[in-house]
Parts: C-alpha cells; sequence; structure tokens
C-alpha cells in the first residue's frame, strides 16, 4: 500500500465529527505536527469496531506533536514531544 | 491552541483535570474475577469471535459517562464482554438472567431456581 505522506512532512489532524468508534482522542484534534514514521497498514477501527475485519486497511503513521501546542499551560521544555499514531484518513497536508 | 473538539466519549480523557491524582506507588493486585474476565475476552479472541480489539473497545465507550464512571476497569471488560456476545447472538439475555439469577441464589447460600 502506497503511503501518502512520508516520515519528515507537516500534517494536520482533522476535526470533523465522526459518531463511530475512532483512535483520535479530541486533545489532539486540529493540532499540525510531523510524521515521525510512516507504520504501515492497518484494518480500519471505524470499521471492524463493528465487524469482522473487511480487508480494507488504511496507512499508519507515527505523528510528532509539540507538548506546548497541545496544552496551553504547559510548563515543560520548549522541545517536548508527545507521539501519537494516527490512520491516513484522518491526517491532510499542512 | 486550535478549538476544543467535542469529547468523542467518557474514555477521552486526554487533558482533563483528574479528581485525584494517581497513586503509583500500589501495583495491581487481581482478584479472580478479574483473571476471568481476562481469559474471557482472549478466549473470544481465540475462538474468532472478537476479530478486532476495537470491538472491544467501543462496548466501552457505548458505555455512557455515568456507568464509565462508575466501573472499574475489569468491570467495563465484562460489560463489554457481555454486550459483544449478545451483539453477535453468542447468548442471548435470557440465558444471561437465569445464569444471574442462579449465581446470586448460590451466593446467598439457597439452592438455583
Amino acid at each position: 500500500m502506497s503511503a501518502r505522506f512520508q516520515a519528515g512532512e507537516r500534517v494536520r489532524i482533522d476535526t470533523r465529527a465522526e459518531p463511530r468508534h475512532h483512535r483520535v482522542p479530541s486533545f489532539v484534534k486540529g493540532h499540525a505536527g510531523i510524521v515521525e514514521r510512516v507504520c504501515g497498514a492497518n484494518p480500519l477501527p471505524e470499521q471492524v469496531a463493528y465487524a469482522d475485519p473487511d480487508g480494507e486497511t488504511r496507512t499508519v503513521y507515527r505523528v510528532r506533536l509539540n507538548q506546548r501546542d497541545l496544552w496551553p499551560d504547559y510548563g515543560g521544555a520548549a522541545n517536548d514531544t508527545l507521539e501519537i499514531e494516527i490512520f491516513e484518513h484522518w491526517l491532510k497536508e499542512a | 491552541m486550535s478549538d476544543n473538539p467535542e469529547r468523542i466519549g467518557p474514555h477521552d480523557l486526554g487533558g482533563q483535570r483528574l479528581g485525584e491524582a494517581i497513586d503509583h506507588a500500589h501495583g495491581h493486585d487481581f482478584a479472580h474475577w478479574e483473571r476471568q474476565v481476562d481469559a474471557i475476552i482472549y478466549l473470544l479472541g481465540e475462538k474468532g469471535h472478537m476479530t478486532d480489539s476495537a470491538q472491544l473497545r467501543v462496548n466501552i465507550e457505548e458505555l455512557g459517562p455515568e456507568a464509565y464512571s462508575a466501573y472499574s476497569y475489569y468491570e467495563r471488560w465484562a460489560a463489554s464482554a457481555v454486550a459483544h456476545c449478545l451483539k453477535r447472538g453468542l447468548v442471548t439475555e435470557d440465558e444471561i438472567a437465569a445464569k444471574v439469577a442462579e449465581i446470586k441464589a448460590r451466593n446467598a447460600g439457597g439452592e438455583p431456581a
């Protein structure tokens, strides 16, 4: 499966509403970061939460976010980061 | 800072203030029933009845905020296992009610109905 984004690319995590099960906590939605690595293809949580896997997969990326961007009152170092795995359909170019 | 999107469920706790500090000093001491719940979840997986961990998670997320807060970790797993088995038709509501009644009677020292 071809990856839409490459390591080092800047991406933004989508804020769209999704009533189904998904793996994007609200505290990262809307934030931009860097693709730390391409993790490979995985079954869609929005599908496999409700039925047996149907074979459809999407590429997952480890996205590196800056802690100071995430938390307005963050007291740690300016270069502290948080990494989280996000499916491709939740990412867009930033 | 972007807008704060709505929390996606009671499990979406990142950034929420905790009422109390996390106790890191004491390890987990699992009760027997907690190990049984753990075993049930893994057996559902091994037997092909639960084909992704998302199926465990989604039922926990759908507990609702009150039950989610009230239940312990393995109580949530137990509730999810019941919901999953009902969804898949592995057991019926009547079978669960009958078994609960039987266990309650046993624990009360009486004979099962």
